[in-house]
This record gives structure tokens, C-alpha cells and sequence, in this order.
């Protein structure tokens, strides 16, 4: 059976990938302001920037995600989506988030925290946005969370996550968080870090139906193991936060409880090997090439990650690392590497079920692809050196200025990288672009099938 | 229902953990005056999270703040001159006095809340 066609969803995939681009734009940009420091000082400054980066390229893995969703739940509840009206309203409501937050940087209005520098009056948007949402997922998929599978269980705790850490991220208006610097920073990051455990939940939702898709297996994602993964992931979700706050004196306990959660992702990481090796070695997927291998990559990239994470997890390395670009490093990495390769891996397999599967598999795409791949393992590895270097510096009582120049040629390595990541993912994702416009909102009927 | 089990033990315990979190688990810290609350309001209107860390959070164009003021490299005067002239990475905002004293009290504030960073952490 095939993946139907959602209108909705389409609309996210564009809303995704366009904003997708302007934040690589503004990336880019920041990476220019690293090596030239007057370039832009005055008219777009790194304050406007990095928060149009952040906030646009987040902004691509939530609308992807969602779009990914829209496409789904018909297909896996054998219903039609419950309200369209309401999807329509979903999409008006994150433009309208879309523009005044992008205005509003511009303009240097800002007044919130880190991820979410917009005035917290816009939260109330999104929160509705997201509301609408989860009813539309929630009544069309009706779940019945005794024997649904695993992705299922992925993509509504997500929803549930998020809605629940946006809320929890606006703590800080009441002076009880806000009159305490400590409480204020850790419960800021506590939100924070459960909010990409949310996201994550919609993304590996997704990954893990494209893997059954693709194999044609059923019983993956009903398995206990799957289960497993499934509930750990959850358990990371809700306590493993506190690795961003060890440095903050909030109790002891915040930190054992972090720090012991933590180490259970070595198991994860086990399971990755191990699968791996399994999926590359003994799969032969004849469905959907592009996306399985879009996946394969994912999973190196996890790999990569996940010994980066675990070991920033150890506080007495933590210790050195943090504040430092190896921090971004994890950022970057993961979300890069991990959100938007598993996302494209949504993005092609729906868009092959439009076009005809291995159509978009070109030499094009494959040189591409690899292109992508090989710029971000050097953006990746200079901002491991940046923060290594760093360490080096503070170690040996450098000032800030002398401490930047040591960095310099990192800063051109990663300036550079950066641009090519860009190119790269513009390559990638200019094909899956022009599907989608091109089909997403043809009538079924146009269906090469 | 096993795992509807489950996830009600684990989302109960969150519950329970994050209310410890919100009170006993973070209460180590002085209370702000209103001077220094203005501080921080002004901290995040500007933004300066963009490019200076608190606690190691935040953006890395711009240097760690956190102990800014106690730094025998650097200290308030040195702080003051950064927030009133600018300089090569770090634009110029144009601050009035006023604004520059709030800030200035809000990152004496954090300083002397930076348990972790002095001593032994203890
Ligand atoms: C565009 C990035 C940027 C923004 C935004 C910014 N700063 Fe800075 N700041 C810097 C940099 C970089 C330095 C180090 C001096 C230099 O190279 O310009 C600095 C230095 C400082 C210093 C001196 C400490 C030291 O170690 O040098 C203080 C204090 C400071 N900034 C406070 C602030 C405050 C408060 C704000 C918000 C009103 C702010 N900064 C906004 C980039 C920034
Ligand atoms: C899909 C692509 C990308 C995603 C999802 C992404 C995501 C992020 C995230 C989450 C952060 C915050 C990091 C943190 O707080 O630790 C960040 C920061 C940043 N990113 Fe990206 N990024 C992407 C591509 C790029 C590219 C291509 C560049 C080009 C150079 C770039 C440049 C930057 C810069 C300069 C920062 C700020 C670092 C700092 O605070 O000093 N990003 N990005």
C-alpha cells in the first residue's frame, strides 16, 4: 500500500525546508563573523544571528517532523485525518510564529532565553499551534496503546513532551524561578533538554516507520526490544537533562541522577553496533534504496554522537568541555547529523511513493549526499579542536583575545566546512524540494501508480 | 498494560523529581533585588546569552561571565568600560548609566552565586 498524499504535510515539508535554508544562511553568516570580526557588527550582529540560525533550523526539524506525521497517521490508522480545518489552521498559525519571530529578530526584539530569545508572549501561538496538532493526531490515530507499535508510542510522547517542557520553559515569569539565579538555570535546561528529547521522539518516531517500511517487517517495531530502546529513550527524556547544569550549584542528586542516566545510553550505543553492522551487512532492502541508506548514514552519525555525548556525560571531563564548541559540536552533531539525516529519510521515501521508487537514487544525489556527508565530519571535527584548543588555553591562563587568536585557523576551517554543509544540503534537499512542489498538492490521480 | 505501567511510574517520578527540582533541589542561591532583576530583564533584551555563557550556557562568540567580576583580570571597572564603549567583537549598545549599573549589579549577583566556580565547589 501506498503512502497517500497529504496536503498539510506537504505544506510542512516546504514551511521545513525553506526555513531550513535561510537558518543555513545565517549560520553561515555567523561562521563569517567568527573569521572577520567587523563583518556585519552593526547591521546583523551575531546577537540577531545566531538566534535566526537557531531558532530557523529547529524550526526545520519540528516542521519536518510534523509534516512526516501528517503523511503517516493515515496510512498507519487506516483513517482519514480527522480534521483538515484544524491542519489548515496548524499551518496559518506557524506562519504567522514564523514571520513575527523572524521580524522580530531582525528588528532586535528579543526578551526571551536561549532557543527561545522571542518575547514569551509568542509561546502562546505556539502552544495553540500545537494543541491543534495533537488533536488531529490524537482522534484520527485513536490509539489504543496496548498493541499499537513503537512508533506510535514515539511520536505521541513527543507530542505530549513538548507541549509540557514549552510550558515548563516559561517557569522563569514567575519570581520564584526568576529571583533565584540557580533554580532559574537549571529548570531553564531542564525544559530545554527534555524539549529535544521531545523532538527526538517525533524524529526517531518516524525513522523507525521508515525502517519498517522499508524492510517490509512488521515485527520490529512490536518487539520488546523495541520497547526497550523505546522506554529508555523516555527515561533519558525525563531525568538525563541535568548534564547541561553540572556546573550549576544545584543539589548533588541533580548531577547522579543525570550522570547514572546517562551512562544507560552505553546501551543504546551496544544495541547500535551491533544492529548496524547487522542491517549493513545482512539487508537487502530492495525498497527504497535511497532511504535506507540515507538511514545507514544516520546511524554512523549516532554512533559518532553518541561516544562524543557520553563522554561530555563524565563530569570530570564535563568538567573541561563545558562551554566550550565541543558542546556545539554535540549540538550541531546531533541535530545535523541525526534529526536531518532521519528526517530526509521521511522526506525521500514519501517522495519516492509519489515519483516512483529509486527515482530520486541519481549520481546526482549520490555525489551530493557524500558531499554533505564529508564537509560535515570536517565542520564537526573543528569545533572539536576548537573546544580542545580552548581547553588548552584556559588551562594555561590565556586571555580571551590571545585564547581567539589561538583559534583562528579553526575558525576558517569551520567557516569554511560550514559553507560546504550548506551547499550540500542544498544539493540534497533542492530534488525533494521540487517534488513537492511539483506533486504535493496534485491530485491523487496524477499518482504514477 | 505492562507498558502503560511503566510509563506511569516513570511520568510520576519526573513529577515528584521536577517539584523537588523547583524547590529543595535549587535553593542555594540568594534572592535577587530589584535592581539586579532589571539587570537580567536587560540581559535578555539584549540578548547578550548570544555571545556570553553563564554557567558555560550560552552562545561562544564572546567570553564566560560568570565570575567576571571577581576575575583579577578583569573586574567590574574592566566589565564597565565592555558595556559602555563596546569594543572589537562586542558592539556597542549605547547603554545609559543606569542601565549599565543594573547590569553590573546583576553580574555581581550571579558572581557571588558561583558556588562551583571557587574553591573546592562545595
Ligand atoms: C556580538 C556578540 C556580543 C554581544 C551581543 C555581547 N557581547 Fe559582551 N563581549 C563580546 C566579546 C567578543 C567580548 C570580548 C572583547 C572583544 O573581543 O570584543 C565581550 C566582552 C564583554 C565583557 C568583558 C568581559 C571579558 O572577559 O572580556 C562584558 C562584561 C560583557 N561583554 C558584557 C556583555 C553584556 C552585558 C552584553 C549584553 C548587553 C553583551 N556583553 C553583549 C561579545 C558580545
Ligand atoms: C541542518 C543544519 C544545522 C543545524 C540543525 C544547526 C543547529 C545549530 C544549533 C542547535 C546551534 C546551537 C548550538 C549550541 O547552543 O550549542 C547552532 C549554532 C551555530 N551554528 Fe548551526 N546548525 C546547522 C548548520 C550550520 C551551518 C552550515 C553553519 C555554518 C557555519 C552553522 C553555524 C553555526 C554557528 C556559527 C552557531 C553558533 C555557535 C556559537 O554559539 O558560537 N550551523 N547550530
Amino acid at each position: 500500500m501506498k503512502i497517500s498524499k497529504s496536503i498539510p504535510g506537504t505544506w510542512f515539508f516546504l514551511i521545513a525546508i525553506s526555513s531550513l535554508f535561510i537558518g543555513l544562511l545565517f549560520g553561515a553568516l555567523g561562521g563569517i563573523q567568527y573569521v572577520f570580526p567587523g563583518f556585519l557588527k552593526e547591521a546583523l550582529s551575531f546577537q540577531k544571528i545566531r538566534p535566526l540560525h537557531v531558532y530557523l533550523v529547529i524550526n526545520w526539524i519540528f516542521c519536518a517532523a510534523a509534516g512526516a506525521v501528517y503523511y503517516y497517521i493515515p496510512y498507519v490508522s487506516g483513517r482519514k485525518l480527522y480534521s483538515t480545518h484544524l491542519a489548515k489552521l496548524h499551518i496559518l498559525i506557524q506562519l504567522i510564529i514564523l514571520v513575527w519571530v523572524v521580524t522580530g529578530f531582525f528588528m532586535g526584539r528579543f526578551g526571551g532565553r536561549e532557543y527561545l530569545e522571542f518575547p514569551p508572549y509568542i509561546v502562546l501561538l505556539i502552544i495553540l499551534a500545537w494543541i491543534l496538532f495533537m488533536i488531529n493526531f490524537f482522534v484520527t490515530v485513536k490509539p489504543s496503546f496496548k498493541e499499537v507499535p513503537v512508533y506510535i508510542w514515539s511520536w505521541s510522547t513527543g507530542l505530549l513532551f513538548f507541549l509540557i517542557t514549552i510550558c515548563e520553559a516559561q517557569l522563569w515569569l514567575l519570581p520564584h524561578f526568576n529571583n533565584n539565579i540557580i533554580r532559574d538555570i537549571t529548570v531553564q535546561w531542564k525544559a530545554m533538554g527534555s524539549m529535544v528529547g521531545s523532538w527526538n521522539m517525533l524524529v526517531y518516531g518516524s525513522a523507525m516507520f521508515v525502517m519498517e517500511k522499508i524492510t517490509g517487517d512488521k515485527s520490529i517495531n512490536r518487539s520488546k526490544k523495541a520497547f526497550f530502546f523505546y522506554f529508555l529513550g523516555l527515561t533519558n527524556l525525563l531525568f538525563n537533562w541535568g548534564h547541561h547544569t553540572y556546573i550549576v550549584p544545584s543539589s548533588e542528586l541533580v548531577r547522579t541522577i543525570s550522570y547514572t542516566i546517562s551512562m544507560t545510553e552505553l546501551l543504546i550505543l551496544a544495541n547500535i553496533i551491533y544492529s548496524f553492522r547487522k542491517t549493513y551487512f545482512k539487508t537487502n532492502p530492495h525498497k527504497h534504496f535511497l532511504s535506507f541508506r540515507i538511514v545507514t548514514y544516520a546511524e554512523a552519525w549516532i554512533l559518532l554522537n553518541l561516544i562524543l555525548s557520553i563522554s561530555i556525560s563524565v563530569p570530570a571531563i564535563n568538567f573541561y568541555t563545558h562551554g566550550t564548541h565541543i558542546t556545539v559540536a554535540h549540538a550541531m552533531g546531533t541535530t545535523i547529523g541525526i534529526n536531518t539525516l532521519l528526517l530526509l529519510s521521511s522526506l525521500v521515501l514519501i517522495a519516492e511513493e509519489m515519483i516512483g521508487d529509486g527515482k530520486l537514487f541519481t549520481p546526482y544525489f549520490n555525489r551530493s549526499f557524500i558531499f554533505l556527508n564529508i564537509s560535515l565530519l570536517v565542520f564537526w571535527l573543528s569545533l572539536v579542536g576548537m573546544g580542545i584548543c580552548k581547553i588548552i588555553a584556559v588551562h594555561e591562563k590565556n586571555s580571551f583575545t590571545e585564547m581567539m587568536a589561538k583559534l583562528y585557523p579553526y575558525f576558517q576551517v569551520f567557516s569554511i566546512s560550514g559553507i560546504f554543509v550548506f551547499l550540500g544540503l542544498l544539493l540534497v534537499l533542492m530534488p525533494v524540494f521540487k517534488t513537492y512542489l511539483k506533486l504535493g498538492f496534485a491530485k491523487q490521480s496524477s499518482d504514477p501508480s | 498494560m505492562q507498558k502503560l505501567l511503566i510509563f506511569a511510574i516513570l511520568f510520576i517520578t519526573y513529577i515528584t523529581y521536577s517539584s523537588w527540582v523547583y524547590t529543595r533541589g535549587t535553593d542555594r542561591a540568594s534572592i535577587m533585588t530589584s535592581n539586579q532583576e532589571w539587570g537580567k530583564q536587560i540581559y535578555q533584551e539584549y540578548n547578550c546569552q548570544s555571545c556570553h555563557q553563564l554557567f558555560g550556557l550560552g552562545g561562544y562568540l564572546g567570553p564566560e561571565l560568570t565570575t567576571v567580576i571577581s576575575d583579577k583580570n578583569r573586574g567590574e571597572l574592566y566589565a564597565r568600560i565592555l558595556l559602555e564603549n563596546g569594543a572589537i567583537r562586542m558592539p556597542n549598545f549605547h547603554l545609559s548609566p543606569k542601565q549599565v549599573n543594573a547590569l553590573i549589579d546583576y553580574l555581581k549577583y550571579v558572581d557571588a552565586n558561583a558556588f562551583t566556580y571557587k574553591t573546592d565547589g562545595k
